[in-house]
């Protein structure tokens, strides 16, 4: 255990170091452009699986969350002229704050119930969004960014570095539950809940623990994308394709470990990113939909569950 | 028999109008072992969700070692010492059988190494070879030790343990048996719920028989076994 954390380790510095060098390598500011998606990707797919994968309650509603965070951000700068981490690190807490509510509300209920409450708190954020002439309503709001500070040579690597950074936490916090005791106990949830609280498991409060960091984790998320796209409105903050993605990316990646939601939102979001420029926007959500009933059908376990099944075989 | 350790004080629970139990009164005494048998329905699981929380009683109280536990959630009493076997196991699937052993030792407070207490657990039970196997497969015995041992690795005082024989053969029956002998001997109480007569009457120091909620018979197995009210409920008039 002691020596996967040392490599784990390793590989965080190696990508952060990444993230911070690339930009200096890479000429091309559109690789930062669509590596900024992807990498928003890994963290929302990563957040959504603390709560969805762990302890086995499907999430609808982390579009609700992303849009929080959007919107809390662009709010706080326009209006504060709050620096770029304060406004991720106060989306996170907010994120938190959602989730907790949410979870007090939803998590009596289990299953397709549970769902369909999550994807209602999408409907209501954006529906309260909407209202709101201050964040611009239905119209959206304009925010011009803060300059990238002089070690980032613009505002499309600013924003990717930002996000290596807030993926990278976000793994190594999705890792950390899931090989404590948090995890364990999530996972006993998942399993059997009755079992889970006749073991001494506090059952409700580690679901509300779950749904804190998820949501945190989901909001940080959306946090830069302000800064990312200069507009935002109501519609692709809260757009269901987030919560889409955010669900399938878990599933195909596997749902068990934090390597799955990582592995599937690389995939995914790359291919999304490269059918987008090359074939059609339109047709990449069609993408989703096939690979994800291909996954559920052949592979319910994910990807890393189909190399987890190879390498048993072949230590027999 | 010594002090109670369990007490129950006309605890009732309803589903609706229908009265599933109750009331009904009934000490456990330290170090004892306790059959109850009864006819499906009879209400024997129902008392169990009651005294471990998964249920709150309309009425009454569930004393543990003389402290009133009606109104603790159910891991705080699992923490306090009651632990359960479920009638249907239910394994925490996803994790290897020494992890599932892990879950009541991360919650519950147990002195000394939380590994080694898993490992000596896991070698009483006779799952030692079994440790790092996922939990989803292990046949029916197995995972009936699993569920005993998940339930006994938390030291409790007291082990319910609901229908762990169901199902399984008569040397299985006997190995089930022994581990659970042999937990009472370390002084841990010991309820069984049963319906295979022979197990829980070899088994038991006193039984308990429920009908429609109510107890109607308490005695020594034989006691029990010629009991009139016992013999009607089972057999008929």
């Amino acid at each position: 255990m002691r020596k996967n954390s040392l490599v784990f380790l390793a590989g965080i510095v190696i990508v952060l170091a990444l993230g911070f060098l690339m930009p200096w390598l890479l000429r091309n500011p559109f690789y930062f452009f669509a590596g900024y998606v992807v990498l928003q990707y890994v963290t929302i797919a990563t957040g959504w699986n603390i709560l969805g994968g762990y302890a086995g309650y499907i999430n609808f509603g982390a579009a609700g969350f992303f849009g929080a965070g959007v919107y809390l951000s662009a709010f706080l700068f326009t209006s504060f002229g709050l620096p770029l981490p304060l406004c991720i690190l106060a989306a996170a807490i907010v994120g938190a704050i959602l989730g907790v509510l949410m979870g007090y509300l939803t998590l009596r209920i289990q299953g397709v119930y549970f769902a369909i409450a999550t994807l209602g708190l999408v409907v209501v954020l954006e529906t309260i969004v909407h209202n709101i002439s201050g964040l611009g309503g239905a119209s959206g709001m304009a925010v011009y960014g803060p300059r990238p500070p002089a070690w980032s040579p613009g505002p499309s690597q600013y924003n990717f570095t930002v996000m290596v950074v807030i993926a990278v936490v976000s793994v190594a916090l999705a890792r950390w539950v899931e090989i404590s005791w948090i995890g364990r106990g999530l996972r006993a949830v998942r399993a059997s809940e009755d079992a889970a609280e006749c073991s001494g498991v506090p059952t409700l409060r580690l679901k509300l623990v779950a749904c804190a960091l998820s949501g945190a984790v989901l909001a940080a998320a959306g946090a830069p994308y302000p800064f990312y796209t200069s507009f935002v409105e109501p519609v692709t903050a809260f757009s269901l394709i987030i919560g889409l993605n955010a669900i399938a990316m878990p599933l195909i990646g596997g749902t068990r470990t934090w390597v799955g939601p990582v592995i599937g939102a690389l995939l995914l979001a790359s291919v999304q990113q490269i059918a987008t420029v090359t074939i059609s926007s339109e047709l990449n959500i069609l993408f989703v939909g096939a690979v994800l009933i291909a996954f559920v059908a052949f592979a319910p376990g994910g990807i890393s569950d189909l190399f987890g099944r190879k390498k048993g075989r072949a230590r027999l | 028999m010594t002090e109670a350790v369990l007490s129950l004080k006309g605890v009732e629970k309803r589903f609706g109008s229908f009265r599933a139990l109750g009331p009904v009164d009934l000490d456990v005494g330290a170090g004892e072992r306790l059959g109850i048998i009864g006819p499906n329905g009879s209400g024997k699981t129902t008392l169990i969700n009651c005294i471990t929380g998964v249920y709150r009683p309309d009425s009454g109280s569930v004393f543990f070692e003389g402290r009133d536990i009606s109104h603790l959630q159910a891991h705080k009493r699992a923490r306090m010492g009651i632990a359960r076997s479920f009638q249907i196991p239910r394994p925490f699937i996803g994790m290897t059988v020494f992890e599932n052993l892990l879950v009541p030792l991360d919650y519950c407070h147990v002195e000394g190494s939380r590994h080694e207490r898993a490992r000596a657990v896991l070698a009483s039970v006779g799952l030692s070879g079994r440790s790092s196997d996922p939990s989803e497969k292990l046949t029916q015995l197995e995972l009936r030790k699993l569920e005993l041992a998940r339930a006994l690795v938390g030291n409790p005082k007291v082990l319910i343990a609901d229908e762990a024989m169901a199902g399984l053969s008569e040397e299985e029956i006997d190995e089930v048996l022994a581990i659970l002998l042999a937990l009472n001997r370390s002084g841990v109480a010991v309820i069984m719920i049963e319906h295979i007569m022979h197990a829980v009457m070899r088994f038991s120091e006193r039984v308990v028989c429920f009908e429609t909620g109510r107890l109607i018979a308490a005695g020594t197995s034989s006691e029990i076994a010629e009991n009139p009210l016992v013999q009607k409920v089972y057999f008929g008039e």
